[in-house]
């Protein structure tokens, strides 16, 4: 499963990129088995997701829950708390 | 109208006040939010979601129209980079009498803290960089709301 990942403030310059394709394997079917899955996939990741309480998330422009399923979307957009105004 | 915004270029107050006072209204309410240099801040950065950012300002701008019944509404968010002093948020509501007015305009400032995807980054003239974590008293104005 081809998936667009966008990554905005901090998470983005942990990430070191602002948007990439992933494939994560089929048991990945949450927002949260997302974001534990880039977590676990590498150094960036660890830093990024390191307090998942602190991830918003995004399914093709509608924001989302930990517990929304993933399963056929194009883009998720993981990002921290907005702040502004 | 409704004019809904969100740009990287100086927002243009007078210009956007003419522009919003041409319909001639009975009471216009304003908020005009500005980079303040508090700690030797030298640069606010503002970063944005190339869609749901304005998407999410226009459903919030309706939500205030219809709420309050509008006869005019103006939502400008800067973007980017900005100093001490620029103008970062401007809303000017219209109505016939001013309650409506004054609550559509601090309905606005209170949740676009809250439901916008825009993120501040802080620069200090000591080097420090730093990411605006959210107020715990933002959300509680927003709440206010439901």
């Amino acid at each position: 499963m081809a998936l667009r990942l966008a990554y905005f403030a901090w998470v983005r310059e942990h990430m070191g990129v602002a948007e990439e394709d992933a494939a994560p394997p089929a048991e990945v079917a949450t927002v949260a088995d997302l974001i534990g899955w880039l977590a676990a996939r590498d150094e960036r990741g660890g830093q990024a997701f390191a307090e998942p309480d602190r991830i918003r998330a995004a399914i093709d422009g509608m924001m989302a829950v930990p517990g929304t399923k993933i399963a056929g979307a194009g883009e998720v957009a993981l990002f921290p708390p907005v702040t502004g105004g | 109208m409704i004019r809904v915004a969100v740009q990287s270029g100086a927002i243009d107050v007078p210009a956007e006040i003419d522009l919003h006072d041409a319909g001639g209204h009975g009471a216009t309410a304003s908020f005009i939010g500005r980079v303040r240099g508090d700690d030797g801040l030298i640069e606010l950065f503002l970063e944005h979601h190339p869609v749901m950012t304005e998407a999410s300002l226009a459903d919030l701008a309706h939500v205030a129209a219809d709420r309050w019944q509008l006869a005019a509404l103006t939502l400008i968010h800067r973007v980017g980079g900005m100093t001490p002093g620029e103008t970062i948020v401007l809303i000017l509501a219209s109505s016939r009498h001013r309650a409506e007015a004054l609550a559509a305009c601090e309905f606005l400032i209170d949740r676009l803290k809250t439901d916008v995807m825009l993120w501040k980054r802080e620069t200090f003239s000591d080097g420090r960089v730093q990411w605006v974590e959210p107020r715990e008293g933002d959300h509680a104005r927003a709440g206010r709301w439901d």
